[in-house]
């Protein structure tokens, strides 16, 4: 079947960047609540906004977890504007798949972490700037 | 409960000739192979034509009109709800309410009785293995009015923990027991009879989840004394958007109604109004006619049938089913043996993702549900994240089990498991 291409699920069995990093300055989950789904990211951002490092822990689907651990190798070294631009169809460019409704949700869980993440790391920032 | 006598083997093929829906191919040369009859049943033609019947021939509003077509939709309506009573061997018609559907059939008495009833303090007995609809209403009364939910917890073997239920009835100030029938994930059919007793000892009323029982076995609200007993349409080959609450008459006749509107009232005045007899206490506005109709429709057929022998049919795919499963390296199936649930296979595969393996499956034309089944609690307890689900009906065949575990062993290739 198409969506199981061997990049996709060469990146759903080994995924990159595993784990937690600790000490992090983006700490972030997120659930999808019909599959059960979820990811746990976290994310150091140096001084110049820019993606030091990102680590992905949880449990989803070959889908969720590849795009997932593809979007890592493209955030690392960008800054916290690009990944704020990137889009769901950047995602499916990357997975080269065409996905049912359905599936969407999963193949975006990763961005959606990233976006959420970053939003409030934002806010929180700008709360402790004052 | 094995009453499979070999006699009473149903004719599938013939049965099959009923449902348009599974003679259509998934993709080209893909037969459908329909497996998610937990989360909705397809519809015999009887059904579906009674809808057209209906629409084409004598559609209009019931109760009011004195008019041939609205006199005709009356009778039908009405006629209906004698179906479902003597479906389910309830006493009287005054007993059958028509709701939605499960969901709120159970939001009805929380809302109705629960309020008329609990006050701080009191305890609601529920289970771990309930399906989100017979969990969250009873969250929101006992925030609303005090009471406290307490749940069963459930054996290894995914059977209720009886020794659990007796302890918390004995803590006292238990005043309603909820509990599903037959779990939507496990299949267990739980000991309701003896629940029922149990709680009636303690001086709680007890509610029933039959979503999943009452199309796959013969359901007595008699036998099992239950008070009140919620179920869905669409699971039992009616059309969606219409279900069942079945209460005793005293219980019901002493709760205030729930929502407000036409056709629950005698006399509306403006400084206040008083409340139509039952069970239309229960039924404000106009209700679902056409559904309601079809799911007079469906209760035909399955009387037709017969649900012993459905009942029996489906003993048979699940044994065959588990046997199987069981087979297949790294899989799991969760919940108790064949003899002791009905037609509801959940599973996990090891290395691979319940939603990759329903989707896998699905383009081999075979429809699974993959999730939490709207159970979390469930899953939190099982230490599961989500799991595929394969449930049976009257219409499938053992050659479908068979092309189950085939597409199985096909997505364990592919995932190189």
């Amino acid at each position: 079947m198409d969506l199981y291409r061997q990049h996709i699920l060469d990146h759903a069995k080994n995924p990159r960047f595993a784990g937690v990093l600790d000490p992090c300055d983006i700490d972030h989950e997120q659930h999808n609540h019909t599959c059960g789904d979820f990811l746990h990211l976290t994310m150091r951002v140096d001084d110049n906004n820019m993606i030091d490092a990102i680590a992905w822990d949880g449990e989803g689907c070959a889908i969720s977890q590849a795009a997932a651990s593809m979007l890592g190798e493209v955030v690392v070294g960008k800054s916290l504007k690009q990944v704020q631009d990137i889009s769901s169809d950047d995602v499916l460019a990357l997975l080269q798949v065409e996905l049912a409704p359905n599936r969407l949700k999963c193949a975006v869980l990763s961005l959606n972490a990233l976006h959420q993440g970053i939003e409030s790391y934002k806010k929180v920032r700008e709360n402790t700037k004052g | 409960m094995s009453i499979a006598s070999k006699k009473m083997t149903l004719d599938v093929e013939r049965i099959r000739q009923d449902f348009p829906i599974l003679h259509q191919e998934h993709s080209a040369g893909v037969p459908l192979v329909y497996l998610d009859n937990g989360a909705s049943s397809q519809k015999p033609i009887k059904v579906i034509e009674a809808l057209n019947d209906y629409y084409r021939r004598y559609n209009a509003n019931v109760h009011r009109g004195i008019h041939k077509l609205s006199e005709e939709a009356t009778t039908a309506y009405e006629a209906s709800r004698d179906k479902v009573q003597r479906f389910i061997n309830a006493n009287s018609r005054r007993e059958v309410i028509f709701t939605r559907g499960t969901t709120e059939s159970l939001n009805l008495v929380a809302q109705t009785w629960g309020r008329a009833n609990l006050k701080s303090g009191d305890v609601i007995v529920s289970t771990v293995m309930e399906h989100h609809s017979n969990i969250v209403p009873w969250q929101m009364i006992a925030l609303e009015t005090g009471a406290i939910v307490k749940y069963v917890s459930i054996l290894e073997d995914g059977t209720l923990n009886m020794e659990n239920y007796r302890a918390l009835l004995a803590d006292g100030n238990v005043k309603l027991v909820t509990v599903t029938h037959m779990s939507n994930v496990l299949g267990t059919i739980n000991p309701v009879n003896e629940m029922a007793r149990l709680a009636h000892d303690a001086g709680a009323v007890i509610v029933v989840d039959g979503a999943q029982s009452v199309p796959h076995l013969p359901v007595d609200v008699i036998e099992l004394d239950v008070d009140f007993l919620a179920f869905s349409g669409h699971k039992m080959c009616a059309p969606t958007g219409v279900g069942i609450l079945f209460g005793k008459e005293a219980l019901l006749e002493a709760m205030p109604p729930w929502m407000g509107g036409g056709d629950m009232i005698e006399i509306v005045t403006l400084n206040g109004s008083t409340w139509n007899d039952l069970p239309y206490k229960f039924e404000a506005g106009t209700p679902n006619i056409a559904d309601a109709i079809g799911l007079g429709a469906a209760v035909d057929y399955l009387n037709e049938i017969g649900m012993a022998q459905i009942q029996a049919h489906e003993q048979e795919m699940i044994d065959y089913a588990l046997e199987r499963l069981e087979e297949v390296p790294g899989l799991t199936v969760y919940g108790p043996d064949a003899t002791q649930k009905g037609g509801v296979a959940a599973f996990t595969l090891q290395g691979i993702h319940a939603h990759d393996i329903a989707q896998l499956l699905d383009a081999d034309g075979i429809a699974v549900r993959a999730g939490h089944h709207c159970a979390m609690p469930l899953h939190q307890h099982l230490n599961v994240g989500a799991t595929a689900r394969a449930t049976f009906y009257l219409y499938n065949t053992h050659a479908e089990v068979d092309k189950l575990i085939e597409s199985i062993y096909n997505a364990k290739t592919l995932f190189g498991e």
